[in-house]
């Protein structure tokens, strides 16, 4: 079935009141960069409260699908087929033609619904949804009406074309890219922080990122991983800018002054302290990490709160009360789990302790950073000003 | 930065007369060796030509030599293909537990999903087969025994010639293949002097393009292909030539085998300075043999208490390339087989560095290497995981 349209629908935006048009803007702008690479030409409008995409010639059908199926906002993508307006008793043959070719297996249940853009058309909605049913239902002697709960429901929009569509394909829900301001994500080779990233832009928020190397103890391919990760978050949030921060200086100097079994907190409270530097910056609204309440030593409850101690800004964590598996499915849905899983060490997983704090207090934490009052600020400096942007698109 | 590649046992830089036969080949000369007009006859010029420089390199005949992918290829070819042309004569082959995974899974393969039973030669802690137990392993029923010429980890160079006695006096039919990609260009390789039936070797370990290797296939030997399709190279390895990696292998071999005595000293010198130094640093060992019985590009050292992975990267960061074990198992970071079959010390398992020297390395590079190990490997051992 060639299909000349499709036809967005979109949720929770529909309600947004007087903001509505801003968010609709928002949208149109995400779908046009979802199909930016997709061949094909593609006309993006609103009109009535829905998105077009207006297919001109050929185009990859399965292609501009999968994109859609990634533009944060859209509930349902529906492939449309328009017919032009020769008479209603050609709308009648057009309509049962499109049954037949959609269907295979007919017997099943129907019920067509209307709607009527175009006033100066001959019937009204009610009369073109009974007229073209009882085509349908002639033509096909399986198929059988049921108006509470059919199987699948046939729409019909009468514009200066007519449109008739029966498939909704989910979309991928949420709001818009860029309707809820920026957030910093603290982005590590792992599986949980590329999904963090991706639950929080699901709700319109666009994404930077931040990430930590060690040379020489994490490797090029260890950055190129999380680039990687970053491309993957990007197909849905859009352009990600990823700072990469060389933490080695302070990761060594933390090591040879402060107590081994708090290392990991203490590198993460100066990661925290970084990545907000560059969150406020560049004009961030909060921090995203990947955390989970208990999944490693540095999760607990006191771990969180000692790491939130240093942050002035919200610190949103998604995953916050899901499972491990739980994260995994939703990686392996947005295809970073692959990546995630390669075996490259990250800086974390380097001076780990074999028994690190798993209830810091953090009075103790604070008079231990007091030691590293001498040099810490200049290597603050230094990470921020040697500080690797890549644009991740 | 400056730049210092010691890790020529994963690959090697072009030469440049090697590179610029290359294009040459690619941009005029690319016709199909199989085609008919004058193009194709320029092009199957050149593999003619590379047998020639080949067969000369090791005393054998023109027509006992066929060029292929590489070294995995090679040793693929010759083992699948010859345990399966003589497996009417038996189904047994031997070879070493230190050979690279090209022989080592082809071997697997045939064991697991042909019927085939293998024997893996123990080796001494030197890394070296030891040949008693080649003796005990040898039966009726073996066709074919198959040992590389030097072993890509640590370098000891195996017993070849030995060995092939020894198959030979037992059982005159039993094949022997040498997987010779890390002895080819150090060493004067003469199959037919040596007593082995097959030979493989890659173009990329001797300043040679990627993708191309030859395998040496006596002529009495029975062989039957891998890869089926319009029986190019008398049917035993069908597919298009690849003519100017051919023409590129050729020359490469020709270059290297120019002054061999004189660049492998070189080496030698290089290798003993190098270790000396090394020595110079406390809880370091090398492992396998150091002296003249020994690969004189391979120098594979521990260092204890210090990831390689770290110390690979912290050299990296001062322009110097090295490999942690060997590279074609450093992609899954898992302990080497190799290390752990000659016995080294857990504390170095995970420890080891393997440096890598060509002709072109020099004694200021060796001494750069040696500083920088100097100021790295103190400062890395003060940060070790607790």
């Amino acid at each position: 079935m060639r299909f000349h349209t499709f036809l967005l629908k979109y949720g929770e935006i529909g309600i947004k009141g007087k903001n509505r048009h801003l968010f609709e803007d928002a949208l149109v702008r995400q779908v046009r960069y979802a199909l930016k690479d997709v061949d094909g030409e593609f006309q993006v409008y609103k009109s009535q409260a829905r998105i077009y995409v207006d297919c001109e010639g050929e185009y990859d059908y399965d292609d501009t699908v999968e994109h859609l199926k990634k533009v944060f906002g859209l509930v349902g993508i529906c492939p449309v087929v328009r017919m032009e307006d020769q008479g209603f008793e050609q709308l009648k043959k057009d309509v049962v033609a499109y049954m037949d070719e959609m269907y295979e297996d007919k017997n099943f249940t129907f019920k067509v619904e209307s709607r009527r853009a175009k006033k100066s058309y001959p019937k009204n909605s009610m009369e073109i949804s009974r007229d073209l049913g009882e085509a349908i239902l002639y033509a096909f002697p399986e198929i059988r009406v049921d108006v509470h709960h059919p199987d699948v429901m046939v729409n019909i929009e009468v514009r200066n074309e007519i449109y008739v569509y029966s498939q909704i394909i989910p979309g991928a829900g949420g709001m818009p890219v860029g309707t809820n301001g920026r957030a910093m994500l603290l982005l590590s080779g792992g599986i949980d922080s590329p999904v963090a990233g991706y639950m929080i832009s699901k709700r319109g928020v666009g994404i930077e990122a931040t990430y930590f190397h060690a040379p020489p103890y994490t490797s090029e391919r260890a950055k190129q991983k999380v680039v990687d990760l970053a491309k993957k978050v990007a197909k849905y949030s859009g352009p990600i800018k990823l700072h990469v921060v060389n933490f080695t200086d302070i990761q060594l100097y933390i090591y040879d002054q402060c107590p081994h079994d708090e290392l990991t907190i203490i590198m993460r409270r100066y990661m925290m302290r970084i990545a907000e530097h560059f969150a406020r910056e560049d004009g961030c609204l909060g921090l995203i990490t990947g955390e989970s309440i208990g999944q490693v030593a540095s999760q607990t409850m006191q771990s969180l709160a000692a790491t939130n101690d240093v942050c002035t800004m919200p610190v949103y964590r998604p995953l916050i009360g899901f499972d491990k598996q739980e994260i995994v499915e939703v990686s392996e849905k947005i295809d970073t789990y692959e990546t995630s899983i390669q075996p490259f060490e990250d800086c974390c997983t380097i001076f780990v302790a074999k028994h690190p704090v798993t209830k810091p207090n953090i009075d103790v934490i604070r008079r231990s950073e007091e030691k590293l009052a001498e040099k810490i600020d200049d290597l603050m400096k230094e990470a921020i000003d040697t500080v690797e942007i890549i644009e991740v698109k | 930065m400056k730049e210092v590649y010691l890790d020529n046992s994963a690959t090697t830089q072009a030469y440049r007369n090697v590179a610029e036969l290359v294009q040459k080949v690619m941009c005029e000369d690319y016709g199909n060796p199989s085609s008919m007009h004058a193009k194709g006859v320029a092009a199957e010029k050149y593999i003619k030509e590379a047998k020639e420089t080949l067969a000369k390199i090791w005393k054998v005949q023109e027509k006992e030599i066929f060029f292929t992918s590489g070294g995995t290829e090679s040793d693929n070819l010759a083992v699948i293909g010859a345990a399966r042309a003589n497996k009417r004569a038996g189904k047994h082959l031997i070879t070493s537990s230190i050979e690279h995974p090209a022989i080592l899974n082809a071997m697997r393969f045939l064991e697991e999903e042909e019927g085939y039973r293998v024997t893996y030669l123990p080796v001494d802690k030197y890394g070296r087969i030891r040949l008693d137990a080649l003796k005990e392993a040898l039966c009726e029923d073996t066709i074919l025994v198959s040992v590389m010429y030097v072993n890509n980890e640590v370098g000891s160079v195996q017993p070849i010639q030995e060995a092939a006695s020894i198959v030979k006096a037992y059982n005159k039919n039993i094949l022997f293949h040498v997987d010779a990609v890390q002895g080819f260009g150090k060493y004067h390789i003469y199959p037919k002097k040596l007593k082995v039936d097959m030979c493989s070797i890659s173009g990329h370990k001797i300043h040679g393009p990627k993708g191309v290797g030859a395998l040496y296939i006596g002529e009495h030997v029975k062989i039957r292909p891998i890869i089926y399709g319009g029986g190019h190279q008398k049917n035993i390895r069908s597919g298009t030539e690849n003519v100017p990696g051919t023409a590129g292998l050729a020359l490469a071999a020709k270059t290297i085998y120019e002054n061999l005595d004189e660049k492998v000293e070189r080496m030698r010198s290089l290798k003993q300075h190098f270790i000396e130094g090394v020595c110079q640093i406390e809880n370091t060992t090398i492992h396998g043999l150091y002296d003249e019985t020994s690969a004189p590009h391979i120098i594979s050292v521990g260092f204890a208490g210090i990831r390689s992975e770290v110390l690979l990267h912290a050299l990296e960061d001062r322009g110097i390339y090295v490999s942690a074990g060997s590279a074609c198992a450093s992609n899954h970071p898992q302990i080497s087989g190799v290390l752990k079959g000659i016995g080294v010390k857990q504390e170095f398992l995970d420890a080891t560095l393997r440096f890598s020297m060509s002709e072109f390395t020099t004694l200021e590079e060796i001494d750069y290497t040696l500083d920088a190990l100097y100021n790295i490997v103190p400062m890395l051992r003060k940060y070790t995981r607790h």
